[in-house]
């Protein structure tokens, strides 16, 4: 399972925006609500977050301590 | 087809106008789309108009002389930009990036110099948008004396890296904006540094402390 950017449908406000300027497909307005669709080109750029004019879509960071 | 009247009435600058000057405004504007990636303005050339979205997102960036990148605003639809250098004749104040394909609408500067001049009471709405942009631009500059964010930053990611047994809380760049106190174009630009500089390394939706005393010694932790 490939993670990808979470939405909250209930601050969506269908305007678009976000499938507008993602880069690899991967958000589809569904009945004026936006859905994402797994795919291994998402690079994490978070354009769609950025761009969000509710917060509706967030792409949230694990942290992670390399170990040596 | 040009712009349509409801479109032009969302416009604050345009919003008091009477519909038979919103036809004359509509002579004025051209439209123009653009592909992601294009450039609409440059930064520093001479102003050519004020635009508007009609569709798509905008980024509004300055670059410095080493070539880093400052977000300073991303114009959504019925938003503007260009405005200071399309009122004052002076340098564009920073580039304009299509994030996707963008509609515009546009007036040249020129025809809206004549439009001022005819429309004088216009100025009205004109103040009260440029004053909105420097309030917002004032809590950029607050927000971007740079070293303590990142030292902020750099101490989020230590309070709640995983502890490699169970998998830590995860933030958005927003989320670590709101508890360092800033914006979330900083906080990007910090994970940047960071990254640059090899202290973390951003695998995707994993931001991997890669040295951890170099990290604690950012943001200020005593070993």
């Amino acid at each position: 399972m490939v993670e990808m950017p979470v939405v909250d449908k209930e601050k969506c406000n269908g305007c678009g925006l976000c499938v507008s300027v993602c880069h690899c497909n991967a958000l589809v307005l569904v009945g004026g609500v936006v859905t994402v669709v797994e795919t291994e080109e998402c690079s994490w750029c978070t354009e769609c977050e950025a761009v969000c004019p509710t917060g509706a879509i967030a792409c949230p960071f694990e942290i992670v301590i390399e170990l040596s | 087809m040009g712009v349509e009247n409801s479109f032009l009435k969302s416009i604050p600058y345009f919003s008091g106008l009477s519909p038979e000057e919103l036809d004359s405004v509509k002579k004025l504007i051209f439209k123009r789309k653009v592909e992601r990636g294009d450039i609409i303005v440059f930064e520093g050339d001479p102003p050519e108009a004020l635009y508007f979205v009609g569709s798509g997102a905008v980024k509004m960036f300055r670059t410095s002389a080493e070539g880093k990148e400052q977000v300073l605003n991303i114009v959504r639809p019925g938003d503007s930009f260009n405005d200071v250098p399309a009122f004052d004749g002076g340098p564009n104040l920073a580039s304009a990036q299509a994030m996707g394909p963008v509609t515009l609408y546009g007036i040249p500067k020129h025809e809206l110099d004549v439009f001022l001049q005819d429309h004088p009471q216009v100025a009205v709405t004109i103040a009260n948008v440029l004053a909105a942009q420097v309030r917002h631009l004032v809590s950029l500059v607050e927000d971007l004396s740079f070293r303590p964010v990142v030292g902020r930053v750099a101490k989020i990611l230590l309070e709640y890296a995983g502890d490699g047994t169970s998998p830590g809380q995860r933030l958005t760049q927003q989320d670590m904006a709101a508890i360092v106190g800033t914006a979330r174009e900083v906080v990007s630009r910090s994970l940047k540094a960071l990254q640059s500089n090899g202290v973390i390394k951003i695998d995707r939706h994993r931001i991997v402390v890669i040295d951890k005393e170099a990290l604690r010694s950012i943001a200020g932790v005593s070993t």
